[in-house]
């Protein structure tokens, strides 16, 4: 276990590395020039002057050469500075981190724990109904849940609560320790349209899976020894239909983060997503970089998490 | 007649022949139809989307920059079909010409990321190796940045534009076509006709883009079919959070974002139209993918 971990995360160094790479060389080798655009874009028409540019850029260390910036960049991200400080604000990014991961963290935990909650009874029931009621109104919510855009549902939910029942979210976001009753009425609105989504894709995985497993030998042995139905399904089938989803179900966990970026801009949930896209509409370079290297990150984080699901839920799989 | 088994044979199977060779498109399409009624729906959907791109100026009933604030959030009605938005722009005269913006980022970026991509993953694996092994590597941590984090990356570094949007998605696209022609490519490689078509004299290139391009194209291409509506998402998603199709372009998620939300007791219709036009396409989009999927390729049938 402890020599598969080792190995696993060694292969994520080079991930690691080229995505910084990538995220760090977009930010710096495509127009757009940093410091024009803090001073404001044209020249001519702000009355500054070259010496001022010039100043700024040697400031930024945008003059340095590639590497001892990627260099300084990499270093600070890993000592804990996160790559210095927002270029408009002077927040360092550290706080700037500090403050927004716990809310996407508590987003995408809310959103996983109803999906799962709901997607894995549905895909069950859905495959023990085959072609009957149950399995087709899950199959509609499902195929809806995936082809709905979770912007527009999320402004029809807030459209719908507006004009039927007169209530629209808290504006102002607080803190889950804090305030939890009014933290849930904010934040349970973009966890149900996410989890939609993502529940309507574990869902129509289960049920597919659940369906092979339902035919094999060692669940009709179960059924001839007399257990229960439910023991069978729960404690037989289930578990060995489970391996391919949770696999998906990572899989899907990028799009999931790509929907907490939009809907926490919907619902003013000052997260990671909320954060990057409102850097982005100001171009402040390297609070996108830092942002975004922490996303990939996490993403990473939780695909190995998932690899290590794998023991617990088969023991087959163990890593020598 | 009957002189052997062999002959006799010949001759039941040919009428069979002339009928599968009489078998013209409209047969296929009329077989699909019938075998795929919700795929055919979404074909005729997009059928009509594409229809509604080509035609705009015809169809549209005002022009969709026009500017009249007189007549401004002004509900649906039969002058203004959708109602009008914060400008007084006509609602439905901008959804018939988002249609096109949808459309042409769709297409083009699909296209461009499935023709880079499976060039790139057909020659990595023809190639082998170090070369390989490289793009393995930058295709793995491409595909480790989340996808909607790349776009805006990019978007932010290229700034902008409806071409700069286009171009992100198809680069967010790309990895994923890579890693699919490779492994497809791997496969036929191994094939006899290859190993023949080496041994006659035929050029590297030759033999990639004549013998391993063709005969891995198909799930290529039920790929590519199912990113058209991912795309299109994309697209809106960028532009309702202010980095897509810059403004005076009438883009759906733009549409969405701007008025939608202010105005959203006042004029529900802002946010109605535009995202029913989105979902009935990236619906269309995603059912004619599918079951262009399950005839292409009957081993991922209900995946």
């Amino acid at each position: 276990m402890q020599r598969y971990l080792v190995r696993r995360i060694s292969l994520f160094l080079p991930t690691i590395i080229i995505a910084s790479f990538v995220v760090f060389g977009l930010m710096r080798f495509l127009p757009g020039d940093v410091a024009l655009v803090i001073l404001g874009g044209d020249a001519e028409q702000e009355g500054f002057y070259e010496e001022d540019i010039e100043n700024l850029r040697e400031q930024l260390g945008l003059l340095d050469p590639f590497y001892v910036q990627y260099g300084k960049w990499m270093w600070s991200m890993s000592s804990g500075g996160y790559g210095g400080e927002s270029l408009f604000t002077n927040e360092p990014i550290g706080e700037i981190i500090g403050r927004r991961m716990p809310v996407t963290l508590q987003l995408t935990f809310l959103t996983m724990t109803i999906a799962i909650t709901i997607s894995l009874p549905l895909g069950v029931l859905a495959a023990l109904n085959q072609d009957r009621w149950p399995d087709y109104l899950a199959r509609i919510a499902t195929i809806l849940g995936l082809a709905l855009p979770n912007f527009w549902v999320a402004l029809l939910l807030i459209l719908s609560l507006v004009l039927f029942f007169h209530w629209s979210p808290p504006i102002i976001y607080v803190n889950s320790w804090q305030d939890p009753w009014t933290y849930i009425q904010i934040a349970i609105w973009p966890a149900l349209v996410l989890a939609w989504g993502y529940s309507s894709y574990i869902a129509r995985i289960t049920r597919s899976n659940m369906l092979e497993v339902l035919r094999q030998d060692y669940v009709r042995t179960a059924y001839s020894k007399g257990l229960a139905q439910n023991t069978v399904v729960w404690r037989h089938a289930l578990r060995n239909a489970l391996i391919p989803v949770i696999t998906l179900a990572g899989g899907y966990f990028d799009s999931l983060l790509g929907g907490t970026v939009i809907l926490e801009n919907i619902f003013g949930m000052p997260g990671m997503g909320q954060g990057i896209v409102q850097a982005a509409v100001v171009r402040d370079y390297p609070v996108i970089q830092s942002l975004a290297l922490l996303l990939v990150l996490l993403a990473l984080g939780v695909n190995l998490a998932i690899d290590l699901l794998y023991v617990f839920i088969d023991p087959r799989i163990s890593y020598t | 007649m009957k002189t052997n088994g062999s002959q006799n044979q010949d001759y039941e199977l040919l009428p069979q022949i002339a009928f599968r060779a009489q078998k013209n498109w409209r047969g296929h399409v009329w077989t699909f139809v019938r075998k795929k009624p919700l795929g055919a729906t979404g074909g005729l959907s997009l059928i009509v989307l594409v229809l509604t791109a080509l035609f705009a100026p015809l169809i549209q009933t005002f022009d969709p920059l026009l500017q009249d604030i007189p007549n401004r959030l002004h509900s649906p009605d039969s002058q203004f079909l959708f109602g009008t938005d914060p400008f007084g722009r006509d609602m439905f005269s901008r959804i018939v010409h988002g249609a096109r913006v949808s459309l042409y980022v769709g297409l083009i970026s699909v296209t461009l990321g499935t023709t880079v991509g499976t060039l790139t993953g057909v020659a990595s694996a023809y190639a082998g190796g170090k070369v390989d092994l490289l793009v393995q590597r930058v295709v793995d941590a491409m595909q480790g940045i989340p996808g909607l984090i790349l776009i805006l990356a990019l978007v932010v570094a290229l700034g902008a534009s409806l071409n700069n949007v286009t171009i992100a998605i198809a680069i967010a696209f790309t990895p994923r076509m890579v890693r699919l022609s490779r492994s497809q490519a791997l496969m036929v490689k191994q094939e006899d006709y290859v190993l023949a078509a080496k041994t006659i004299g035929a050029s590297s290139v030759r033999i990639i883009l004549r013998h391993v391009l063709t005969n891995s194209l198909t799930p290529v291409i039920v790929l590519a079919t199912g990113y058209l509506g991912t795309a299109i998402v994309t697209e809106a998603g960028l532009s309702f959070l202010g980095l897509g199709v810059p403004p005076p372009h009438p883009s759906w998620g733009g549409m969405l974002q701007f008025g939608a939300r202010q105005y959203q007791e006042a004029a529900p219709w802002l946010t109605i139209f535009p995202g029913t036009a989105l979902t009935i396409t990236v619906f269309g989009f995603n059912l004619f993918g599918d079951a262009l999927r399950d005839s292409l390729d009957p081993r991922l049938r209900g995946r």
